[in-house]
């Protein structure tokens, strides 16, 4: 019915019709879809939330005595060098040396952006050709040759929004999650989403040119993970012409540091279809909830939820009401796409057709893994335990004789009660304490279960500051004792 | 509104807040408290009508009254996107008519719980 060029000659003459997303789906509402594909050229979407899979490409030029850079920081944020000389990738997730997860990649972005200088410290280990070892300099993007932004997986069709059924607080990539299914975080914008308004992939795709950061990009491809209709971009774009307020470096507190990127696809309606499929509205677009709870990579499904919903800042959970927060900026969304729209009224900006169409079919594989070692394969079974009516002694006597530092305290159905370290022994006779382990014991009791992966096992031994768990089944009795010896050997293999 | 009280070593001692509560009739919520041997600072939260004449009650035993009129504040640095939304205790954050996240202040009080979740770093809590 139309083609790009078309809508290209229109955009030439000054005559072009561009509505934004959201204004497409009242217009389609009124007309059908058949008459707003003939009033309509162009529809502009836009997304505005955190992307960490995002970076850039820098070439410093050489140096004089040139190096070939082997390892490179830019205001102590490390970048990828295992390139040519001067070549390096930085990502926006890589956290500074010296200051941790207040400063990473996505800063030193934003500041080269904000026109800062970043300080430049490489180190190499000299060749004939490039002689230099070392060296401290101080640069700003009009100083380097390129710096270009390639985000190998951006602008999430949809994403799976989190809760978390733990009783304890999550600082995840999905904000922080309260316990006990405190709150619901999400990601995404919707039916304002680019690839939710070309759904087929018919007009996006590669070479399909877009709104990147406030300058002009490309599509160069799906993104990683793209699997629709989770589907991805892999996008580029000139650092040197994007503006700060649409790349806006930020930190997850517990998590790390991430980017947030602003992007606009202006998507050209060709034909009723593409009408239909722009008029599309946040109650039509599914995802799940997910429990952030289980620290595994299949995460417990809690309730399928549209976006419709989750935008009304309130899910229902198990009956009760629960609090939603967006991640992605609505505002900033909308603005990107009002921002696309004048850019392509004024004849700035101008539409192209992909060379190459992306997969509407692709699978999310899981890692290949050799073995995932549980719990049960390290842990000291079968147990030590006490009894909590023994006396202190008695407990001195046992830790000495297997040389164990833990005994786990059981009642006469072998349920685990307590627990009785050689630290509490020792503090109850640093102070003349006499009397039976229940009087000693610790009785909230951190545990794991035979089925548990290792690194699971060690991470809460980390938070809790502690040094063994005891091992339960499923009716709370003890079946072993696990270290973090018994785990340090195991990881460090 | 929120009255920030600092007690010294003297009237750390004495039931100050109960003594309060009964004599002018007031219903206090304490809404933050730490209280050390020598000396304790509390939040406290009364109905506005009532603020000033609980306040000149404290005064009278002693103690440090001070009133918090400030509430959280939303910096040039936030891009509006909500992450404070879901973890107000009180619901102080809104997505308002134009998707910009307006601050309820009044609701507000003083956790400062949301200043550690924003990404932006973009909440502040004036003293």
């Amino acid at each position: 019915m139309k083609t790009v060029e078309e809508i290209n000659e229109k955009i030439r003459e000054g005559n072009v019709n561009v509505v934004t997303a959201l204004e497409m789906k009242d217009i389609v509402a009124e007309l059908g879809a058949k008459e707003a594909a003939k009033e309509v050229d162009v529809v502009t979407t836009g997304t505005f939330g955190a992307m960490c899979s995002s970076g850039a490409f820098f070439n410093f030029g050489h140096s004089d005595p040139p190096i070939k850079m082997q390892k490179v920081w830019l205001n102590d944020v490390e970048a990828y060098t295992g390139i040519a000389a001067v070549d390096a990738y930085l990502g926006v997730t890589q956290l500074s040396e010296t200051l941790g997860m207040e400063y990473g990649g996505a800063h030193v972005i934003e500041d080269l952006v904000r026109g800062k200088e970043v300080e430049l410290r490489a180190t190499a280990y000299g060749t004939d050709c490039y002689p230099r070892k070392e060296i401290v300099t101080e640069i700003s993007l009009e100083d380097v040759n390129q710096a270009v932004m390639v985000n190998p997986r951006n602008a999430y069709q949809r994403y799976r929004a989190a809760t978390n059924s733990s009783d304890r607080v999550l600082r995840t990539y999905m904000g922080t999650l309260l316990p006990n299914f405190g709150n619901v975080t999400y990601a995404g914008v919707g039916e304002l989403s680019p690839l939710n308004n070309d759904p087929e992939y018919r007009t996006i795709g590669v070479g399909t040119r877009i709104f990147l950061g406030g300058a002009k990009g490309y599509v160069i491809g799906e993104g990683t993970q793209h699997a629709p209709p989770f589907g991805t971009l892999m996008v580029k774009g000139n650092l040197k012409e994007m503006k700060p307020e649409y790349l806006r470096a930020a930190t997850f507190p517990g998590y790390g540091v991430t980017l947030f990127v602003g992007i606009g696809i202006p998507i050209p309606i060709l034909d009723e279809n593409m009408a239909k499929a722009t008029a599309i509205t946040d109650d039509q677009i599914e995802t799940v909830i997910i429990d952030f709870g289980v620290p595994r990579r299949d995460r417990p499904i809690v309730r399928k939820v549209t976006y419709a919903e989750l935008k009304s800042g309130k899910v229902e959970i198990n009956g009760e009401e629960v609090r939603v927060s967006p991640l992605s900026s609505y505002y900033m969304s909308k603005k990107i796409a009002e921002e696309l729209k004048k850019m392509i009224e004024r004849g700035e900006f101008f539409l192209t057709m992909p060379v190459e169409r992306i997969p509407q079919k692709e699978v999310f594989k899981p890692m290949r893994q050799k073995e995932i070692k549980v719990v049960k394969s390290v842990m000291s079974s079968p147990p030590i335990t006490i009894s909590p009516e023994a006396s202190i002694e008695e407990a001195a006597k046992i830790l000495i004789e297997n040389e164990i530092d833990h005994l786990p305290v059981v009642n006469e159905k072998g349920e685990l009660i307590g627990i009785v370290t050689s630290w509490d022994i020792a503090r109850a006779v640093a102070r003349g304490k006499v009397g039976k382990v229940e009087d000693i014991m610790t009785r909230k009791v951190i545990t794991t279960t035979m089925e548990e992966p290792i690194e699971i096992a060690a991470r809460k031994m980390e938070q809790h500051n502690i040094s063994a768990l005891p091992v339960v089944d499923k009716d709370n009795r003890v079946v072993g004792v696990v270290s973090s010896e018994d785990l340090s050997k195991l990881l460090a293999r | 509104m929120l009255l920030k009280l600092k007690y010294d070593s003297r009237s750390v001692r004495a039931p100050v807040i109960s003594k309060v509560a009964i004599e002018e009739n007031a219903l206090i919520n304490i809404i933050e408290a730490k209280v050390e041997p020598r000396y304790g600072e509390i939040v406290v939260e009364v109905d506005d009508e009532i603020a000033e004449r609980v306040a000149e009650k404290f005064k009278k035993y002693g103690v440090e009254v001070r009133k918090l009129t400030k509430s959280i504040e939303k910096t040039e640095k936030c891009v509006d996107c909500g992450a404070c939304i879901s973890v107000c205790p009180t619901g102080v954050f809104e997505r308002g008519e134009d998707d910009r996240i307006v601050v309820n202040e009044v609701k507000c009080i003083r956790c400062g719980f949301c200043v550690g979740v924003c990404p932006l770093k973009a909440l502040r809590l004036p003293e």
